[in-house]
């Protein structure tokens, strides 16, 4: 085990050169371009032995990688942004061939107008395609969550692809220390990826991605359904099993001081960083307030929620994307499966910083009772 | 003569139409290739009478995952095979005209750019078959379709063909080759040069759609001869770059009668009739028939 200062960029590639991908079709763009370029040169140096293919795009990365899974490889892409919309229709075919590779995607918002800074909305405007989405909070998690993403996706009662979430910029571009595992303790922990579902071989022909009519199509939506409920236990035992090998604690959430707290805020990624200070700050000055970071948001951990939520009162939710018209996605989710006062806030879009002020903002008024349902944080005054 | 097995590595039962193009086009490739293949296919007629879940008419590996990305998903599959050191396994993708000449063709120029050791067999009917006959960049001059009609004010479609072998010849590939259903031996020679070929293949199958064209169900050899015979299709192969003409008629008939049998040509009047006979002679005169 070495320790090493890098941005989570690098920790993604650090994961997928532990991870031994045989296929890697990636794409450029920003931020994710380090992704890309980090895995070239390992291919070059042949500290991964894996075709890179260096496809003319995003549709073409995604496509490959269904290709090549269906063909029995371990696969990894990553993209963001605008890369991942144009994946749109080839991440649903990827769930729905069960083909269970990973994905890395950079943070970035949408156009227009055209942003390559940081908020979550291009992956939020794939929740709904039978993918697992885990938001990560620094690079460490980036690297451990990598690794976890395989061995959740390849697990035979799941079989779908996962995508590993980290902020553009915020843990893109900026380092942290962090600790790469041993190869021989990660393939204990990983080993290489057997298909017994769907493979493409010559000795035992099968055809992958056939059309369903109505009499079929429903019941193969609805086994991804199940499968999608299964990988909350698998997440978490996956977890465990992390843990026993390399030491550090992960799960499908994380409370932070939950215990006591009348009012959590909920989040995703890099900003459960900044509000763990806020949290801080405000139990200092004898404010009873918690943070419930959201891991896993697909699937959608209902009873973990629920177990730390419980005792609250009041939840404010804070979401760096927005559906039209009705607040932010993680709002809605949690509007509609968790039984509680909650409120929605939108912020941090396109990269808008997020102060410590604003996230004071949202605990007073959610304190004090907004005025709305959701909020937007943050705006410019006219 | 030139051997073709009999072994049918697409089973009989699909549902494709009777005298249907596209399983004779796919029938004969795999006759060619073998078993040691794994297919591809672009979403198209092929793949919907081929893969009706829970059934299949391919006895070799076969995946679908979209419309206009084979070129990118036969890329995937080559990648992996080659990795796991299965060298020795064709890969094939088959497209039809859309999938291929329109909404494939990004992803297509990719794949032959990269140089993966494949063969992509476009089966072009000339219009989206599978969709009900709407045009497509490969749908020649004059042809009415649903979405080209022919009306008062429209003759059919307004442009000459795509000339979608040239521009895989521009990729600087190894091996390309155009080819007719109806000259099976010349066919089946060229999917086996093409899986022989280190590096990436193209072939362009001229392939007579009886419903979409208009014909009886019986006569879609026969078209594909007369496309061939009147120079309205040439068969021809460019080996590393060398231009060769595979099959000459002895007589080149006139372009009329390849187009009189075709409910898609017969609004044509004689002045259009011409003008597309004018077409094909610059072209037979470009490529030397």
């Amino acid at each position: 085990m070495v320790k090493e200062v890098m941005t989570s960029n690098k920790a993604v590639a650090e994961a997928v050169r532990l991870a031994k991908p045989q296929v890697i079709p990636v794409y450029p763009i920003t931020p994710q371009t380090t992704i890309s370029e980090y895995l070239a040169q390992y291919v070059a140096d042949e500290k991964i032995d894996a075709k890179y293919v260096k496809v003319e795009s995003e549709h073409s990365a995604i496509s490959a990688a269904v290709g090549a899974s269906g063909a029995g490889v371990r696969v990894f892409t990553a993209t963001s942004s605008q890369g991942l919309m144009l994946m749109h229709e080839i991440l649903y075919a990827a769930a729905g061939m069960r083909t269970p590779f990973v994905l890395a995607d950079a943070n970035r918002a949408i156009s227009a107008p055209l942003n390559i800074w940081n908020d979550q909305q291009d992956s939020i405007a794939q929740k709904d395609a039978g993918w697992l989405q885990i938001y990560v909070e620094d690079a460490q998690e980036a690297l451990d969550t990598t690794l976890m993403a395989y061995k959740v996706s390849e697990n035979p009662d799941i079989l779908l692809p996962s995508m590993v979430c980290l902020d553009g910029f915020i843990l893109t571009h900026t380092v942290e220390p962090v600790e790469i595992p041993d190869q021989e303790i990660v393939d204990e922990f990983l080993p290489p990826y057997v298909p017994e579902h769907a493979y493409l071989d010559p000795k035992d022909p099968m055809s992958i991605g056939n059309f369903a009519d109505p009499e079929y199509y429903m019941e193969a939506r609805h086994d991804m359904d199940v499968a999608m409920n299964n990988a909350l236990d698998v997440i978490q035992k996956t977890c465990d099993e992390f843990a026993e090998k390399f030491g550090r604690k992960y799960g499908l959430v994380e409370g932070y001081k939950t215990d006591d707290a009348e009012i959590i805020y909920v989040a995703m990624g890099s900003l459960c960083s900044s509000i763990r200070v806020i949290v801080d700050e405000l139990r200092a000055k004898g404010e009873k307030v918690g943070l419930l970071k959201i891991r896993s948001y697909r699937p959608f951990p209902v009873d973990a929620i629920n177990e730390i939520v419980k005792d609250c009162s009041k939840i404010a939710v804070v979401d760096k994307n927005f559906a039209i018209g009705m607040g932010g996605a993680l709002y809605g989710d949690m509007k509609l499966k968790i039984d509680k006062e909650i409120y929605g806030f939108i912020t941090g879009l396109g990269g808008r910083d997020i102060t410590p002020e604003a996230l004071n903002e949202i605990y007073e008024i959610t304190k004090n009772g907004p005025e709305n349902d959701v909020t937007w944080i943050g705006l410019k005054e006219e | 003569m030139v051997d073709i097995p009999d072994k049918n590595l697409l089973a009989p039962g699909h549902r494709g139409c009777a005298g249907c193009g596209a399983s004779i086009a796919v029938k004969l490739a795999l006759n060619a290739l073998g078993e040691n293949t794994v297919a591809v296919s672009a979403t198209g007629c092929l793949e919907v009478m081929t893969t009706p879940y829970p059934e299949t008419a391919w006895e070799i590996p076969f995946i679908h995952v979209a419309f206009e990305n084979s070129g990118a998903v036969a890329s995937g599959v080559e990648s992996a095979l080659r990795i796991q050191g299965k060298d020795d396994v064709n890969v094939v993708a088959f497209g039809g005209d859309g999938g291929t000449v329109d909404i494939g063709l990004q992803s297509l120029s990719g794949a032959m750019e990269r140089g993966h050791n494949m063969t992509y067999i476009c089966y072009d009917n000339e219009a989206y078959m599978n969709t009900g006959i709407q045009r497509s960049g490969a749908t020649p001059f004059g042809a009415s379709t649903t979405t080209s009609p022919s009306g008062v004010a429209s003759f059919g479609e307004d442009k000459p063909k795509k000339n979608m072998p040239m521009i895989m010849a521009a990729h600087g590939i190894p091996y390309v080759a155009t080819a007719s259903i109806a000259y099976p031996e010349d066919y089946v020679n060229k999917v086996k040069k093409a899986a022989e070929t280190k590096g990436p293949a193209y072939i362009h199958l001229h392939q007579p759609c009886t419903t979409g064209w208009g014909f009886p169900s019986e006569r879609t050899i026969e078209m594909g001869r007369l496309a061939v015979e009147t120079g309205s299709w040439i068969l021809y192969e460019i080996v590393d770059g060398k231009f060769e003409i595979t099959y000459r008629p002895e007589e080149r008939k006139p372009v009329k009668e390849y187009l009189a049998p075709q409910k898609r040509f017969r609004h044509l009047d004689d002045e259009l009739i011409e003008k597309i006979q004018k077409y094909v002679d610059a072209e037979c005169k470009e490529l030397g028939l």
